[in-house]
């Protein structure tokens, strides 16, 4: 089966011949397939913002490319328009892009350019704001009036409306309370079930890519640094930690018990670490 | 495609024009101005060219970036070359038709004020290329302080400004972000007639007027946190000096205007 995502030796250069120029990508390539989530780590400044604006062309690559279902999406300019409603990308902070009256209006706004009929508009504002949890009365409500995590389901929800087969989001969770994040979170998950799509997420959190992603893909000094599961990954701490990066809390537990001298396995998220210490208490 | 204004930029260098104080800049560009106006002939423009040559080379600006300035400009320079050239009538005449004469003195006329402007621009240019903001508000209020007397807020007005050139970059940053993901949203701000494309905008105005408020309030938060109360008392952290590289750029001024001027008393 072709691969929903498919990146080939990119490339991309910022301010390319200028006293700016900054090589923000080099030789990046990998695939991404159907129902897949997808977490993408690496430090502030490590290409990751730069790789998702990529892949549904915002960013043109200086070389090499990106293909959505097979075809390149710089193909055409019709393309490249497409690509942008097949895969939705969250911006960091993307309650700061809230503009409309209303947050219903805000929501219609992509279906709107989409340019679907008035009940499918309809339609879909209320199932994305189901999925976001937004009330009816939150959804005539100025997008100005509602609290931090409020907004940022809003503008989730704006982008979930174009019902994207690949969905993008780089730091949904950063600066809520940890309630806020765990119902973004879900929120994202439920979404991912319900439509059977692709998730990509760049995420800070350790713990919440562990614990929801198949798939890591690890940046570091604008190249992929590594590209495999959870466990793959976090086996291969210290080089993560090397990176300036960081690992799952359990995960670095687990390395000191065993630094102790305790026969446990690399564990990175609380469920295998539970089954594990329950199997050690047993053995004893 | 934000990015591509270099209007104003600075451009960090350890060049000896980069090194000069603000002050002697500013002053140098008075002086060149002054210059430029009263010359009048090919020698004194030429000198003028030739003093911004030099410049421009002591300085290592890729004069590329010079020439990328000078593209808004474009429509002004033909104006004003179409200008004197269609309506100065001196000297032989070349070309008449439709009531429109081309004379050898309208297009030389053309030809210096296109290089006025040019010299103008690329001067100005030049002092913004070498110097920072911050050491050009500095200087500016360094300079304009006499005005206290007058009770001109020269200190409020120098702040408003560094504050202003500050944070172009930033809100340049924060307009390429909100149209990012405006565009992701499937926002089309190329094509469409021409009030499609003003509506086009409301999705980028909003946020960012908004964020430029929401800056605007925290920055002063920040800024009397800090118990900032004006300029009274206030001291600076990079204190200007004039060195001897100034008094030489001072010098070369005064001797290039000299220049200017007695060629153009001669009418050279």
């Amino acid at each position: 089966m072709t691969p929903i995502i498919q990146v080939e030796d990119l490339q991309y250069i910022y301010s390319k011949g200028t006293p700016w120029e900054h090589v923000a990508l080099s030789g990046v390539s990998f695939a991404i397939h159907r129902g897949e989530f997808v977490g993408i780590i690496g430090h502030t400044g490590s290409g990751k913002s730069t790789l998702i604006q990529q892949l549904n062309g915002l960013l043109k690559p200086t070389s090499g490319k990106v293909l959505l279902d097979g075809e390149d999406i710089w193909k055409d300019k019709a393309t490249t328009r497409q690509a942008r409603f097949r895969v939705g990308l969250v911006f960091q902070y993307p309650e700061y892009q809230l503009f409309e009256e209303t947050v219903y209006k805000d929501i219609a706004f992509g279906p709107k350019n989409m340019r679907l009929s008035e009940e499918e508009i309809d339609r879909r504002v209320r199932e994305a704001a189901g999925f976001v949890g937004l009330t009816e009365k939150q959804l005539q409500a100025s997008p100005f009036d509602l609290s931090g995590g409020q907004k940022r389901r809003v503008a989730i929800a704006g982008v979930i409306a174009m019902e994207p087969e690949v969905l993008i989001l780089d730091e949904p969770a950063a600066g809520l309370d940890p309630e806020g994040r765990e119902e973004i979170l879900k929120n994202i998950e439920d979404y991912r079930r319900a439509k059977n799509a692709t998730v990509i997420m760049v995420s800070h959190s350790m713990n919440d890519v562990a614990r929801l992603t198949d798939r890591l893909l690890v940046l570091n000094g604008s190249a992929l640094a590594m590209d495999g599961t959870p466990d793959e990954v976090f086996a291969r701490a210290d080089e993560l930690l090397k990176m300036g990066l960081d690992i799952p809390d359990v995960t670095r537990v687990f390395l000191e018990l065993k630094k102790l001298g305790l026969d446990v396995p690399p564990v990175y998220t609380t469920e295998q670490a539970t089954r594990a210490l329950l199997k050690l208490k047993e053995g004893k | 495609m934000l990015k591509d204004i270099t209007l104003g930029q600075y451009f960090p260098g350890n060049s000896p024009v980069h090194k000069l104080d603000p002050r002697t800049k500013l002053l140098l560009l008075i002086v060149y101005i002054v210059a430029l106006f009263t010359a009048v002939s090919w020698l004194s423009y030429g000198l003028c060219l030739l003093f911004l040559v030099a410049i421009v080379a002591i300085s290592q600006i890729p004069p590329k970036s010079l020439i990328r300035g000078m593209k808004p400009m474009i429509f002004i320079l033909v104006f004003t070359g179409m200008l004197n050239l269609f309506f100065y009538a001196e000297g032989t005449v070349l070309v008449s038709f439709l009531g429109i004469t081309i004379t050898t003195g309208g297009i030389i006329r053309a030809i210096f004020m296109v290089l006025r402007i040019l010299m103008l621009v690329s001067a100005t240019f030049m002092l913004t290329y070498t110097t920072s903001p911050i050491a050009l508000t500095d200087g500016l209020e360094s300079l304009l302080s006499p005005l206290k007397k007058l009770r001109l807020p020269v200190h409020e007005l120098s702040m408003m400004m560094c504050i202003a050139l500050r944070f172009i970059p930033t809100l340049i940053e924060e307009t390429d972000k909100i149209i990012s993901a405006q565009k992701a949203r499937g926002a089309d701000f190329e094509s469409g007639k021409l009030m499609e494309k003003v509506k086009a905008l409301v999705p980028i105005l909003v946020p960012l007027f908004i964020s430029a408020f929401r800056r605007a309030d925290e920055l002063a938060t920040a800024m009397e946190c800090r118990c900032y109360q004006g300029g009274e008392g206030r001291t600076k952290m990079k204190q200007m000096h004039y060195r001897r590289r100034d008094i030489s750029a001072f010098v070369t001024g005064a001797i290039f205007l000299a220049a200017v001027i007695l060629l153009a008393s001669f009418s050279l």
